[in-house]
Order: structure tokens, then C-alpha cells, then sequence
């Protein structure tokens, strides 16, 4: 028996081999193609050209060539592509594991270098393997707000990404032809060097590993996609915003951050003391509360989506909208971006800037109340923003301050 | 040796440069805070799973084969799997380390997780366990332990001469 794993035949599983890497390679291409362009579109949604209170890698350069204007329809759009980006990142976690135990003979391979080419192709599975590891593991802890990892999760998480796809994207394009070939000609006894010269009796056919590895990615998935919608929540066992909401009635649904924990005083949301400033073309407005509630109200269907890839089915939302705030101070026709400042002390998004294209949607609130009662103190009372498509940091809570005009 | 095996495919070189050059861009731009620890995240996740995760699993689904036996393995592996699976993914909630700051951000209690982990995994071993009765019950005395074993040589791929 073979004790180095630099020897073949120290490797003895018989379900290694060509076919099981191909196809656990091709769900990864999909896969992580799928998590990239999320990922990317996240990026996006946050408006990061916009202000730099919006954009957390001011650095990006040529990274953020593909930037838009990010748009309010549908409304569902933000929740959409990020509790894709993460229950697909969740799900893939045992393709991965699997696909990396599958080559791992390759990794003893000698020599090690039988080329230049081979000898950088070499050095850029290590891009791959650590990069692909390194994403997975801060996406994994910091939808736990496990934030153990060394910095800001969001320049951490998005150029790990960068670093990840460029060894992915060649990785992909070196291996696809020959893991297509392999499949098409569907014959599973196929043999390469993943192939082990002398196997074990097998305890396992291929076809039944690769249905553990889907059985594992099948759990995962059903216990994490309930976090997505109210009314299956109660399956989400493991998911961070699964089980059940924080409370019950018109204001019961998931929370990102409690009044508490961001530092809101009572003191300060009180009616006597709260006060909106707005400010904009032709001056500065104060107004109270109970000033707001005489103004036109509006009312929206719109679901809370956060970039911890969790949501909320639709909240009936009531409040004034926000391109009759921007009237209010000169902008009657032309709705301009805003710049929201909340009464949170600390927090990345206490401050954050909306697009024009945000301001003049007539869903775009600033809200009062939330299902038919005044907002509580943890979804922002006394008001709070609320805008179709976008990522739930920007819909600021305890608002302050209004500021409209180009930023 | 011709040079030209000795360099490898130029287009192979072109592509890998590319890769080389966007990680680079990137990486700079990444290393710019605590780039130490960064790079020991980096190279550290790649080596810790090769070297010591994987080596783990791997001797240790040995053992139980050699506990269980071949033919009564998967019984173990995959309640075992899918356990050990759920406690990776989510040891930071089921562990409660980051109970007090869960807690403190979304309002909802972190006590259920433990308890859910161990529920979920007396489940499988318990719905694993009856499986292996059932169709073990179910089979003539005459064929019991063969069976698997025989479907097990079926899959296995043929030897190559």
C-alpha cells in the first residue's frame, strides 16, 4: 500500500474519476457564473457611482466598468437577485467540497511542473481554490454577523470576488471542453489520473456519491430558502432570518438592525422633539410628525430585501412620497437624488443617497406607518424610507435629515 | 526535450496571464487594509482544507468503515455527512458565538439553533436506522448481508487490463 500521496496509488476511492469531477465542475460553472453576476448586480443595486456614501471600495477603478442606474422595477428585483446570490452560495457549499475532494490527487501530482504553462496554470488553482474558499467562508459568516474575517466585509467580499472569477473564468475555459466530452460520451468507467490505479472494494457507486453530495446541497437549500418568504419561514431551521418573526402584529416582521442596537434614543423620536429637515432648491422646511400625517398619503406594497439574503413578503407601507418632499423645497417637476441622513450615531449606512430615478417613483415613501399601524421603533419610527427594488440598507430608518438636489 | 514542451501551450501562457494580471488589479486593491491577514485568509482557507480538513473527513470515513463494514457504511456516512455538513455551515449560530450581537441586531432569539442541529440529526440517524431494518426485514434470511455487496460489484467499473 502506497503511505505518500505524492504515489497514485495512495489514492484508493474508486468513485474518483473523470466523470464525477465533469459533472460536478459543469453545476459549478453554472453555478458560480450565476453567483458572480448576482454578486456583481448587488454591487449595482447600492448606487455606488452615485455618492460616495453609497460605495463601500471608493478604489474599485475599471472593477466597477458595468455600473447602472439602478431601476425601482420590479419591486421584487433586489430580492430576487440577492437571496438568489446567497441560497444559491448556500446550496452550492457541498458541490464545492465535493468538486475539491474529487482532484485533490491532483494537488500531489508530480512532477510539479511538467511546463511554464502547467507550472502557472498550477499557480492559479491556488487563486482558485483559496479565492473560491475565501468568498463562501465571509458570505457564510457574514450572514451570521460572525464578522471574524480581517476588514470590511464589502471590499473583503468584492475583490476576493474579482480574484476568484479571474482564475474561475480560466479555469473554466481550460477544463469545459474536456468535462463536456466526458459527459456527452457518458461512459462512466472512463479513466484518468484521477482515477485510482488500485481501488478500494467500493462501498458507494458514483451515482449514489453524487446523490449524497445532492442530498446535502438539497437540505441546505430547504432549510435556508424559507428566509425569503413570510409564509415559510417556519422551514427555514437554520437560515439566520428563519423560524419566525421577531414580533407579532402590524410591525412583527424581520429586523436588520434594532433601535437599540443602533443607538436610537426614545428621547430623540419623541413628538415634541423630532423634527424632518428638508432642504433643497428653495430653502429648508422643518417638520413634525403630526405635520407630515396632514400632507398627501400614499400607500405601497413593497418587500424589505437585505444583502444577508434574507426578505420579507410585501409590507403595505403608508407615508408621503418622496417626490412630493422634493416639491416642497423647488423641485416640482423634476424630482432630483436625495441624500437621507438618519439619527443613527454609527452604522456604514446611517447616511445614504437615493437616485433621481428612486425620488420619482410614486411607490418611493417616506413612511409612517406599516401595515395599517404606526411604524415601531425598530423599522424606524417616526419615519423611515422605503423604495421599490432597492437593498435594505438604503431604505434609511429614523430619518432625519432630507437633502435634495444633485450630489 | 524539444523547448516547445518545455514552455507549454502559448495560448494556455496568454489566457493564465490575463488571469494573472485582472487578479492583480484586484488583489491590490484587496490587500490594501490588513494585507497580512488577508493573505493568510486566502492561502490559509486553501491549505487548511487540503491538508487538514479533507484529511480529516477522509480517515475518518475510514474508520467507520472499517467499524460498520462495507456493506452497512452509507447507513452511518450520510446521516453523519449531512450532520457535519449543517454544523459547518452554520457553527457560528449553532455554536453561539455570535448569540449576544444576533440577538442584539435582529431582535430574535439565538437559543433554538442547538437544539434544532441536534433534532435534525437524531433524525437522520433515527430515519437511517429504519431504513436498514426495513430493508433488511424484508429480505429472505438466505440473502442477507449479500446483497449489498453484490450490487456494489455490479456499479463498480470493470478493471482495465
Amino acid at each position: 500500500m502506497a503511505r505518500s500521496p505524492f504515489s497514485p496509488a495512495f489514492w484508493r476511492s474508486p468513485v474518483r474519476g473523470p466523470w464525477l469531477t465533469s459533472v460536478l465542475g459543469l453545476v459549478l460553472l453554472g453555478g458560480i457564473t450565476l453567483l458572480f453576476v448576482t454578486g456583481l448586480l448587488s454591487y449595482a443595486a447600492y448606487n455606488p457611482d452615485l455618492s460616495p456614501v453609497n460605495d463601500k471600495t471608493p478604489g474599485k477603478g475599471l472593477l466597477g466598468f458595468y455600473l447602472f442606474a439602478w431601476p425601482t422595477d420590479p419591486h421584487w428585483l433586489y430580492r430576487l437577485t440577492q437571496g438568489v446570490h446567497v441560497t444559491l452560495g448556500i446550496t452550492l457549499i457541498p458541490v464545492l467540497l465535493a468538486k475539491l475532494w474529487s482532484v485533490v490527487p491532483k494537488l500531489f501530482a508530480l512532477p510539479p511542473a511538467r511546463s511554464v504553462a502547467h507550472a502557472l496554470e498550477r499557480i492559479s488553482l491556488l487563486l482558485l481554490v483559496g479565492g473560491g474558499l475565501f468568498e463562501f467562508v465571509t458570505g457564510v459568516l457574514n450572514v451570521q454577523l460572525d464578522y471574524l474575517f480581517p476588514g470590511s466585509f464589502y471590499p473583503l467580499h468584492f475583490y476576493g470576488a474579482w480574484i476568484f472569477f479571474a482564475a474561475f473564468a480560466a479555469h473554466a475555459v481550460l477544463k469545459t471542453p474536456a468535462a463536456l466530452r466526458n459527459l456527452r460520451q457518458l461512459r462512466e468507467e472512463e479513466r484518468d489520473e484521477l482515477t485510482s490505479p488500485a481501488p478500494d472494494a467500493p462501498t458507494v457507486s458514483r451515482r449514489g456519491a453524487l446523490g449524497l453530495v445532492g442530498g446535502g446541497s438539497l437540505l441546505l437549500f430547504a432549510t435556508t430558502v424559507g428566509q425569503d418568504f413570510d409564509g415559510l419561514r417556519w422551514t427555514a431551521l437554520f437560515a439566520p432570518h428563519g423560524r419566525r418573526d421577531p414580533g407579532t402584529g402590524p410591525g412583527g416582521f424581520q429586523i436588520n438592525k434594532t433601535a437599540a442596537y443602533a443607538g436610537i434614543h426614545p428621547a430623540e423620536t419623541g413628538e415634541e422633539a423630532w423634527r424632518l429637515v428638508v432642504t433643497g432648491r428653495t430653502g429648508t422646511v422643518r417638520l413634525s410628525r403630526a405635520e407630515l400625517l396632514q400632507l398627501p398619503l400614499h400607500s405601497a406594497a413593497l418587500p424589505i430585501a437585505c444583502v444577508e439574503g434574507w426578505s420579507t413578503s410585501d409590507q403595505w407601507w403608508r407615508g408621503v412620497r418622496l417626490r412630493d418632499l422634493a416639491a416642497l423645497v423647488g423641485y416640482d417637476a423634476d424630482p432630483p437624488d436625495v441624500f437621507v441622513q438618519s439619527l443613527q450615531r454609527h452604522g456604514s449606512f446611517r447616511r445614504a443617497a437615493l437616485r433621481a430615478n428612486q425620488v420619482a417613483d410614486p411607490r418611493s415613501l417616506l413612511a409612517l406607518s406599516v401595515n395599517g399601524a404606526d411604524l415601531t421603533p425598530d423599522h424606524g419610527h417616526p419615519a423611515r424610507i422605503i423604495v421599490p427594488a432597492a437593498p435594505g440598507v438604503l431604505n434609511t430608518k429614523w430619518v432625519a435629515r432630507l437633502t435634495f438636489g444633485d450630489l | 526535450m524539444r523547448p516547445r514542451t518545455v514552455i507549454g501551450s502559448p495560448l494556455r501562457i496568454l489566457l493564465l496571464t490575463c488571469t494573472f494580471a485582472l487578479a492583480a488589479y484586484a488583489g491590490l486593491r484587496l490587500f490594501d487594509g490588513d494585507w497580512f491577514g488577508i493573505a493568510l485568509w486566502i492561502v490559509g482557507a486553501a491549505l487548511l482544507h487540503d491538508l487538514v480538513l479533507l484529511p480529516l473527513y477522509a480517515a475518518a470515513d475510514r474508520a467507520l468503515i472499517s467499524v460498520a463494514g462495507r456493506e452497512r457504511v452509507m447507513y452511518v456516512r450520510v446521516p453523519a455527512a449531512l450532520s457535519l455538513l449543517l454544523l459547518l455551515v452554520w457553527f457560528p449560530l449553532i455554536g453561539g458565538q455570535v448569540a449576544a450581537r444576533y440577538t442584539a441586531a435582529t431582535g430574535l432569539s439565538a437559543d433554538g439553533y442547538l437544539a434544532r442541529w441536534l433534532l435534525v440529526t437524531a433524525a437522520l440517524f433515527g430515519g437511517s436506522a429504519l431504513l436498514f431494518v426495513l430493508r433488511r426485514t424484508r429480505r429472505p434470511r438466505w440473502a442477507r448481508g449479500t446483497r449489498g455487496l453484490r450490487r456494489a460489484t455490479k456499479e463498480r467499473p470493470p478493471v482495465v487490463h
